[in-house]
Formats: structure tokens, sequence, C-alpha cells
């Protein structure tokens, strides 16, 4: 191993880091909302030649020894990568919904991509992490980011006291992940993955047991699992909009990409140790993502309640602790990220007769009657989102309560598939609201081309036609999946 | 003789501390900043204690992280109640309730 290769393997992430840096130089000049989009531009052109360097090493299936870089602190393997394609995606949708929003209430700044680019740095160090210390830097360095973006729109209150409460959960759970790692250092006495696994091949002490369970709480709070779910509505729903479909896709990919990171190979010779731990939080997650819901007036709370809803599926997969369990999650990943950027672009371009957000359930009453298509595509991603077949969204569900029935699984499957029919209750009544009420407002019938474009991808890539996509995505997932349990 | 076992005891009831700061206050913002700062030392304390136990530096340069990081939290969390303040002219705990249920 040398330097030159390690510079190699990390390339995606020097890249986005000096594109950061030199886009925030840049936007110190920029005065106008045409140098803002200007500088949005270059950062989704940034991105694009980020996910070109990844993109072979997902679809080659690299692992082992050739994709450590800086002497086992990190790895640029098929998991790593196609994680990264997920996350990419997501950051460069998020800015290219972002200009047509802040522009409306006048908050754009050239900022806002500066530190999507960061945060998105920080992801790929995330899941890229072989060691605690890799780990926790790349955490930090995405939710720094994350909680300046939750506050963006400076001047709306709700924005700000969005921030204020993602910070402050957000460092509570930066502190009791560290607190995990201190301890599992100092019980197994190494900070690397594969050391941790080897320590801990004997047996777990009674010290290596909080020190995981701490690790997996830390971690259970970023892809806010219950019972580390508490701030997922406020936050999803004081954050400006795009900054929500941003939180809601690509840091739950990172951070779930990381939570079996964490689980599969620095804990995965002791799988007994955390399976019941990540069994209680994929029920409970499902279950009060379901009722939890039920009541909601907001759509953007609504979807936050969903996405609770979704980890706990997530989880199912982790709970099988398999390499068709990790696959299954994979593909699901990458399912939730489309249904999640098809709805939040939906909600977007929800208006109402002056052009202001809409964001109230009560106000999209009779969608159908004057947005035909909208309230089409949006029907869609909450039919998906419940799981219902034939739409794509049932695919990742399925596949994922298959390697849960292969692993033994079974009453945690039955339990899943029970919930998710309580699950289908508000995503049914969102779509009773749009086709059968009748008619709250006339709604403007503009929307910015990039939302437009955005969604009707979405919505192609969870519609039935995704099923062509099924044998490719599998095959990715298959190796990303084979990549990590070889190095477990 | 103080052995590893009592600076672990230490550093968990600092950990709790800091854990229960930030959820039993009701009175200020600035105070959960202050149990966060404790939460981290705790960590620290834990790092260093056991780096110096297993004669192997990787917990002390780790600390070394956790510090340059707790000051870029702080000023990160900083900033955010200065907007907020702006906002709403004040900073208790009580009043960050906008948006619930």
């Amino acid at each position: 191993m040398d330097w030159s290769q390690s510079l190699r393997l990390v390339a995606p992430e020097e890249l986005l880091s000096v594109a950061g840096l030199v886009l925030l130089l840049g936007s110190a000049w920029a005065k106008t909302a045409r140098d803002a989009r200007a500088i949005t531009w270059l950062a989704v052109a940034t991105l694009a030649v980020a996910a070109a360097i990844v993109a072979p090493w997902a679809f080659g299936g690299v692992r082992g020894a050739e994709t450590l870089a800086f002497y086992g602190l990190f790895t640029a393997d098929a998991f790593a990568s196609y994680a990264k394609l997920l996350i990419y995606a997501a950051a460069g949708a998020s800015l290219l919904i972002a200009p047509a929003f802040f522009e409306r209430v006048r908050g754009y700044r050239p900022e806002y991509p500066v530190l999507v680019l960061f945060a998105t740095a920080g992801m790929g160090i995330m899941v890229s992490a072989t060691n605690l210390l890799t780990l926790y830097i790349g955490l930090e360095l995405n939710s720094l980011a994350a909680y300046v973006l939750a506050a963006f729109l400076k001047d709306d209150d709700r924005s700000a006291e969005a921030g204020l409460k993602y910070f402050v959960l957000g460092a509570l759970a930066s502190g009791i992940l560290l607190f995990g790692i201190s301890l599992t250092y100092g019980f197994t006495g190494t900070t690397s993955f594969a050391g941790i696994s080897a320590a801990l091949q004997s047996g777990v002490s009674t010290g290596a047991l909080f020190g995981v369970t701490f690790v997996l709480a830390g971690l259970a709070f970023k892809i806010s699992a219950v019972p580390f779910h508490m701030w997922t509505p406020d936050v999803y729903e004081g954050a400006p909009t795009p900054v929500t479909t941003f939180f809601a896709s690509a840091p739950k990919v990172a951070a779930l990409a990381l939570t079996m990171r964490v689980a599969l190979e620095a804990f995965g010779s002791q799988v007994s140790a955390w399976q019941q731990i990540v069994i209680f939080a994929a029920l409970a997650s499902i279950v009060v993502g379901a009722l939890g819901a039920i009541g909601q007036q907001n759509i953007k709370r609504l979807l936050a309640y969903s996405s609770i809803n979704n980890v706990g599926f997530l989880l199912i997969g982790l709970a099988a602790a398999t390499p068709a369990g990790a696959a299954g999650m994979l593909v699901y990943l990458a399912i939730y990220v489309a249904m999640t950027i098809g709805g939040f672009v939906a909600v977007l371009m929800l208006k109402d007769e002056n052009g202001n957000q809409v964001e109230q359930i009560a106000d999209i009453a009779g969608l159908s009657s004057h947005r035909k298509v909208l309230a089409a595509c949006l029907a869609m991603v909450m039919f998906s989102l419940a799981g219902i077949p034939p739409l794509f969204g049932f695919w990742g569900k399925f596949v994922v309560f298959q390697a849960a029935v292969e692993a033994g699984l079974l009453p945690l499957a039955v339990i899943g598939i029970a919930a998710s029919v309580i699950g289908a209750f508000y995503y049914l009544k969102v779509v009773k609201v749009m086709y059968f009420d009748e008619p709250a407002m006339k709604a403007v019938r503009h929307s910015d081309w990039i939302h437009q474009a955005l969604l009707a991808a979405s919505a192609l890539f969870i519609s039935p036609a995704g099923y062509l996509l099924t044998k490719c995505l599998g095959g990715l997932a298959a190796a990303a999946a084979a990549a990590l349990f070889h190095a477990a | 003789m103080i052995g590893i076992e009592h600076y672990v005891i230490v550093s968990s009831v600092l950990f709790v501390l800091g854990v229960l700061g930030i959820f039993l206050n009701r009175k200020n913002v600035i105070i959960i900043l202050m149990a966060i700062e404790l939460i981290l030392l705790a960590v620290n304390i834990n790092l260093v204690a056991f780096s110096s136990f297993l004669h192997d530096l990787t917990g002390q340069i780790f600390a070394m992280f956790v510090l340059t990081v707790a000051a870029g939290e702080a000023a990160v969390g900083l900033a955010i109640l200065v907007i907020y303040f702006r906002d709403r002219g004040t900073i208790a705990v009580d009043d960050v309730n906008q948006m619930k249920g």
C-alpha cells in the first residue's frame, strides 16, 4: 500500500471537499440569484463526476485488500461504492430542487450547495469507514453541515427551531455513540473493525457489550429508529422542504450503510449480542411509524413517520444478519430513495393559488380534479410506500422479508407484514383525500420543470416498469453485500 | 492504587450527568450546550485512561479528534442558537415548542 494508491481510492471524497472549498470561496463573490444557481449546477456536476468515479467500483464488485486505503482506515469496496452512488443521486436531487423553492422565499444563498457538498463528503467517509475514528469524523462532518442546513431559512422561526432541535439531539447521539466507541476501544484494545471482530471472537465481556449497545443506540438516532426517533417529525416539518428531502434520503442511506458495516463487520463475530436490539428497534419502528402517522395533519410530518416506518422494514434485513438480508436492504434503500425523492418533490409542487407552499393534508383535498398528473404521481408514491404490488415499493419489502424468513425469523416477518397493513391506512387516507374529497382550493398549474422532471423520473422508477431493473439492482446489491461479508 | 475501573466509573458518572443535564434541564439552551461538552469530556477521560492502560496511542489520538470536533460542534451550536434567539427573543427550553405531535 502506498500513498498514491490511497489517494486514488479516496478520490471522490477529495473531489467533493476541494470542490466544496472552491465553491465556498466562489460564493463569497456570488451576489445574485443567477450566481447561486450557477454554483448549484457546478455542485451537481461535481457530484456527477464523483458518481462516475465510484460507479466502476460498484459495478466491478471490488473487495478485499486492494480497496483499503491509509493503512486500513478507509475502504472503497463495492458496498461503499453502491451506497455512495445512492447518496450522490439523492444529494444531486436535493440540490436540483432547491433554487426554485428558496427563490420564492428569497432565501436562496450559494452556501446551500456548499453545505450539501460537505455533508456528502462526510457521508462518503461514513460508508467507507473501517475504523471507529474514520466513522466518527465522517459522521460529524455530515452532521455539522446538516445542523446548519436544517436552520437554513434563518428568518423562519420553524426552520431555526428545527435546526436547534436537530443540533441538540444530534449532539447527544454523537455523545452516546462516542461513549460506546470509547468502551469498545477499551475492552477490545483496537478501533479497527477487523481488529474488533477478531477480539470479540472469543466472547463479549460486559464492558464490550455496553460498548456495542451504546454504539448501536447512537447510530439508531442517526437512522431515526424507535426509540430514538423523536426528533424526526419536528425536524422534517420545520426544515425547508428541499433540506427535508435531503435528510430523508442521503444521510439515511449513509447512516444505514454505516450501521450495516458496524454490525456485520465490527460486531459480526457476535451476532447474538446485537440481534435482539435490532429486532426490537425494527418492530418498534414499524409500529410507532404506522401508528404515529395516523393523526398527522401535516404532510411532511406524515412522511417523517413514514420514513421511521421504512427504517423498521430495513432493519428487518439487518436482523437477518445474512448476505441475502444485506443485499435485500440495499435494494430496498435504492427504492426508498426514489420513493422519498418522489414524495417530497410532489410536496414541493403543491402550491395554492398565490403560489405559496401547501403542507396541510386538508389543503390538498380534491387535488385530482385540477392537477391530475401530480395527484396520480403522489398517489403512486403513497401506494409504493405502503408496499402495494405491482408498484416497485413492494419488491423492496418482499426481498427483505424473504431474507428474514430464510434466516429463520418467521415471527418477525409475520409481525412486520401485519404492521404494514396498519401502515397502509394513512397512505390510503392521503389518496382518498386527493381523489374523493371536495376540492379545497384552486392550485396553480405552473411548476418548475426540474421538479416535474424529477417527479417523472422517480415515478417511472417506482412504477411497475421498475421491475425491469430488479436483475441489475439485485446483482449490484448482491456484489456489494458480498464485499461486506468478505471483509467480515 | 487507582485502577482503570476508577476512571471508567468517573467517566460514566460524568456521562450520565451530561445526559440528565440535557433531559432534566428546563431552563436554558446554553445549559444543554454545557451538558454536551460534559458528555464529550467524559468520553475523553475514558479514551485517555484506556489508552494509558492498554499502552496504545490510538485512544489519545482519538481524544485529540474529539476535542477538535467538540470545538466545531460548539461553534455550530452557538450559531444556531443566535439565529434562534433573533427570531424568537428567548432561549428558554420550554419555549422551543412550535412543532409537536
